[in-house]
């Protein structure tokens, strides 16, 4: 049993669901109680999808539970098809319906319906939702592709895909002009976007791109063994990124590595003089493993961010988030406990968190600026315009969604310098937020104004050390996004000296031996 | 007393078939009453004992995550707790004492059972009674079902309250307690009209903390603020507790009966109820009147939520002159709706419970101007035409007794409104 409050991931079942909802063609029939509906909303309002995820849920009660909750799974299924005529059929049990048993991949399969019947076994109680979504994509394209005779032309399918993913629906747009400008055209792309007809004829492609490990690694792998199909291993997320990726393109397909920079913006942004207030800033990155991984690579080599920690939700992607961390001289946090990454947070004081919208929601409470860079999604990330992550236009994206949660240059210096007037003071926040928030908010709703007792008592380790009045003074001068900085910095420069009280001095010596 | 409702002329909908369907079901279970009771009860934590799914709808229930100081969370079960390898009951243990230990402000401890604690046959009940013991006197632990095996959305509040009067004292004062969990604004509404009409002591459950001195019994008289609240009502009734019934307090109309069952079980003079009441009647009136504008002569179609929705309907039925097409709830409960079923003319469809896919056919024929719906069908409804308003609104918005009557007619107004606003076809 484990105490948890907020979760990175859903259960298992919902990655099901986001492959089934991501195409068409394709309907998922669950055995679960009534309640577990509650998913589709995932889909119809954070998505704003305009159509109901193509899922059947049994609705079994209480009262069914002594009787026949297998007939009623049966009925459910032959009403399903009858109703929406799918291509393929998937079958699985929710948590509940996983308890009872009832197996309902063996009963469809001895119903005798005319279409494929892929049934699933997602473990509710060890795995998550992105395991559920590798695992369902994998099933599906185990039964349905088969080896065919290559396209005469070049063709790639991109593979990973899924209704409800971050920013997924541009990335595709992105990676296909990349390609095509090798002259590689897309065979499928899947799960979204495709129907079971399309995942059958996924074998004529020359080559997999995997676009998104979380979601369809497995499926990558069963197709290099199965149907000869190499796939990529870079995610073209970022400058280098892309490079790489084109040249891995190039060096599967023997085509010339070619890439239209005439739209690549990020460089020379990060190169004009307005961005050198960028370098070095101390940066704390967080999502699932591929995000990560980029957004890492992007800040430290492309933005000039010094990365102070980094980790992952996702424990599937353990292995080579730690790797790249090491590298960075590292340690990674894998985890699944939001509460620890806080407090992960909370001790590392970054200027800048790069995450998903919990680490949002902790950057509100601690005063930090956040962008987000990775699913669990929220409405804002679906946004109207074209915002990919992948590609060229999706470094730009990132150059300009990583440098909106900061203070400007020159407004961090006018802060410095004018740090009394009434109106530019500190507690106004960026100018281009709207001025005067009473709270640096990067965007969204207020922050929460109460401490969370749950997390127990905020860590306050330099409890020994004074702030002598006239020091807390000369402390509040300080711009409020180095505040916290400067007093840890303090605080530990006085600790290692044994110095009991801080005074003016004090504060300045400290300035002095952390001055970079 | 007030003048005395019109009754409809061909009769009420009380003894109207019910139209009974059995398949998908697109409600929430009963665990999602905790998004708003954890706000309401200030010294309660609701520890859900549950699988990842339970947390995650918790999560996505309220559409956004409310990441200030949450007062619930979920006890994960793992695969050890299932196998037996671990004792389901000393893991709880683990997971209360610690909880307890983290949040020494909690007073009263709900376990919440869900679908798969209730499979596994995990026994709540004695463990609240054994928790009771260890953590006496500083926390009251209690138990209650939000499964969706057991209970419908607002049930969830219902089996909450309901396991909570057990427990209350026994008083034998003579007072009035106003049952159901409403926004602090409205309830101290409610409370203020009673009390100018020298209606007390008023007493309300849940009370916002356990040192509340509520109590309960023969002398105590009870009004229910929500329809959805019928095994609380079962409850009082067996404490010897006496029900006020009436139609519910919504709209002017519904606010005015409602009061006026309480006012004459106190003997309130009809000077007295005019006086107190004339002045905001007049104003839900006026409110009304601006949304019925916009409602009058349109047709509402009820897809099952809540169990607000033939309450609701009577309003806009009778305050609003909308056309009801279907009137869909969870469960019908006639002891409690009864005298808002009375007001309601015959004509629309009664649905109690849901096959989802039959319920949408009927919805798409009738082609209703405005549709009453859960969040997973609201856009797909919306792709094709329909007019949709979130049922989940009528839950988190004050909308109860005068002051909100507006409000309330704004919630179905403003879709209807914001079709005709937008102009976003292309010009002929």
């Amino acid at each position: 049993m484990k105490l948890t409050v907020w979760t990175y991931e859903g259960p298992p079942h919902v990655g099901a669901m986001r492959v089934a909802t991501g195409m068409t063609g394709l309907h998922y029939v669950l055995h679960a109680p009534q309640g577990d509906t509650y998913a589709d909303l995932l889909f119809t309002m954070i998505e704003r999808r305009d159509h109901r995820p193509p899922v059947t849920y049994t609705t079994f009660q209480a009262r069914d539970l002594g009787a026949d909750t297998a007939n009623l799974f049966k009925t459910a299924a032959q009403d399903a098809y009858d109703r929406f005529e799918p291509e393929a059929i998937i079958v699985g049990a929710s948590c509940t319906a996983e308890l009872i048993q009832d197996d309902p991949g063996g009963m469809a399969e001895t119903m005798g319906l005319p279409v494929p019947v892929i049934p699933l076994e997602l473990p509710s109680y060890q795995r998550k939702e992105n395991f559920g979504a590798d695992e369902t994509f994998f099933q599906i394209v185990k039964t349905l592709a088969k080896p065919m005779a290559r396209t005469a032309q070049i063709t790639a399918n991109l593979i990973g895909p899924t209704a409800l993913g971050f920013r997924h629906r541009d990335d595709i747009q992105e990676v296909t002009a990349l390609l095509s400008d090798m002259g590689i055209s897309v065979n499928v792309v899947a799960p979204m976007t495709s129907s079971p007809s399309d995942i059958a004829r996924m074998g004529a492609a020359h080559f997999n791109v995997l676009m998104y490990p979380e979601t369809a690694e497995s499926a990558a792998r069963w197709m290099e063994r199965e149907l000869d199909q190499p796939y990529t291993k870079v995610v073209p997320i970022g400058v280098g990124a892309t490079r790489d990726f084109i040249a891995e393109v190039a060096a599967i397909t023997g085509r010339d590595a070619y890439l239209d920079t005439s739209r690549l913006r990020l460089p020379w942004y990060s190169k004009s003089v307005d961005s050198t207030y960028l370098t070095g800033k101390r940066v704390f990155v967080f999502g699932d493993g591929t995000h990560v991984l980029a957004a890492a690579r992007v800040a430290r080599d492309e933005m000039g961010f010094e990365v102070v920690g980094m980790g992952c939700y996702n424990r599937e992607m353990a292995r080579p988030v730690r790797a790249a961390a090491k590298e960075m001289g590292l340690t990674a946090t894998i985890t699944d406990d939001y509460l620890e990454v806080e407090r992960v947070i909370e001790a590392l004081q970054p200027e800048m968190i790069l995450g998903t919208q919990m680490e949002r929601h902790i950057g509100k409470r601690l005063g930090i600026p956040c962008a987000v860079i990775s699913a669990p999604v929220h409405v804002q990330d679906f946004p109207a315009r074209y915002s990919p992550q992948m590609g060229i236009e999706g470094a730009n994206v990132l150059f300009d969604t990583w440098v909106h949660p900061l203070v400007m240059g020159l407004e961090e210096h006018l802060l410095h310098m004018f740090r009394e007037d009434f109106e530019f003071h500190d507690a106004a926040g960026p100018s281009h937020h709207g001025g005067h928030a009473p709270n640096p908010t990067a965007d969204g709703g207020p922050a929460p104004q109460t401490p969370r007792g749950i997390s127990g008592e905020r860590k306050d380790e330099a409890g020994a050390v004074i702030w002598l009045d006239a020091a807390e003074r000369e402390l509040k001068k300080i711009p409020f996004f180095v505040r916290g900085k400067a007093r840890r910095n303090t605080e530990n420069f006085a600790a290692e000296r044994g110095v009991a009280e801080i005074s003016v001095d004090t504060l300045y010596e400290a300035k002095a031996h952390f001055a970079r | 007393m007030t003048e005395l409702p019109r009754l409809p002329a061909s009769g009420g909908c009380r003894d109207t078939p019910i139209l009974k369907q059995r398949g998908q079901r697109e409600v929430f279970c009963g665990l999602t009453g905790i998004i708003w009771l954890h706000r309401k009860m200030q010294d309660a934590f609701f520890l859900v004992i549950g699988s990842r799914t339970c947390a995650h709808l918790l999560q996505s229930a309220a559409g956004v995550m409310i990441f200030a100081e949450p007062r619930f969370g979920t006890a994960i079960l793992e695969e050890t707790d299932l196998a037996g390898l671990a004792d389901a009951q000393d893991e709880l243990d683990k997971v209360v004492a610690e909880l307890l230990a983290r949040r020494p402000d909690i007073k009263q401890l709900f376990l919440v059972g869900s679908c798969p604690s209730e499979v596994i046959k995990l026994d709540l009940a004695k463990a609240a009674e054994r928790m009771t013991q260890t953590h006496a006197p500083h926390v009251r632990v209690l138990n209650f079902s939000g499964s969706g095996i057991e209970t419908t959305f607002t049930q969830g509040e219902d089996a909450c309250l309901a396991s909570m009067v057990p427990v209350l004292p026994e008083t034998k004062d003579r007072q009035l307690l106003l049952v159901g969990a409403l926004p602090d604004v409205v309830e101290e509404q409610a409370i203020g009209l009673l009390e100018a009409m020298g209606i007390g002591p008023i007493k309300v459950l849940p009370a916002p903390r356990v040192d509340d001195d509520l109590g309960v019994g023969e002398n105590t008289v009870y009004a229910l603020t929500q329809p959805f609240l019928g095994d609380t009502h079962d409850a009082l009734t067996r404490r010897g507790a006496r029900h006020l019934p009436a139609p519910f307090p919504f709209g002017e109309e519904g606010t005015t009966q409602w009061l006026a069952a309480i006012a004459s079980e106190f003997g309130v003079s009809p000077e007295l109820f005019e006086t107190v009441t004339a002045a905001p009647r007049a104003r839900a009136c006026k409110a009304i009147a601006q949304a019925a504008e916009t409602l009058n002569g349109k047709s509402i179609f009820f897809f099952p939520d809540s169990q607000l929705e033939i309450p609701l309907a009577r309003f806009l039925t009778r305050e609003c002159g909308m056309d009801a097409i279907e009137v869909g709830a969870p469960f019908i409960h006639k002891g409690i709706v009864g005298p808002d079923l009375d007001l309601m003319t015959t004509g629309p469809t009664l649905s109690e419970g849901q096959d989802v896919d039959l319920q949408l056919d009927r919805a798409i024929a009738a082609q209703p101007d405005l549709t009453v719906c859960g969040l997973g069908l609201a856009n797909p409804l919306e792709a094709q035409g329909l007019a949709t308003k979130w049922a989940i609104e009528l839950v988190f918005t004050p909308v109860h007794f005068y002051e909100q009557a507006g409000d309330l007619a704004g919630l179905f107004s403003r879709p209807i409104r914001r079709a005709d606003l937008l102009k976003l076809e292309a010009a002929e």
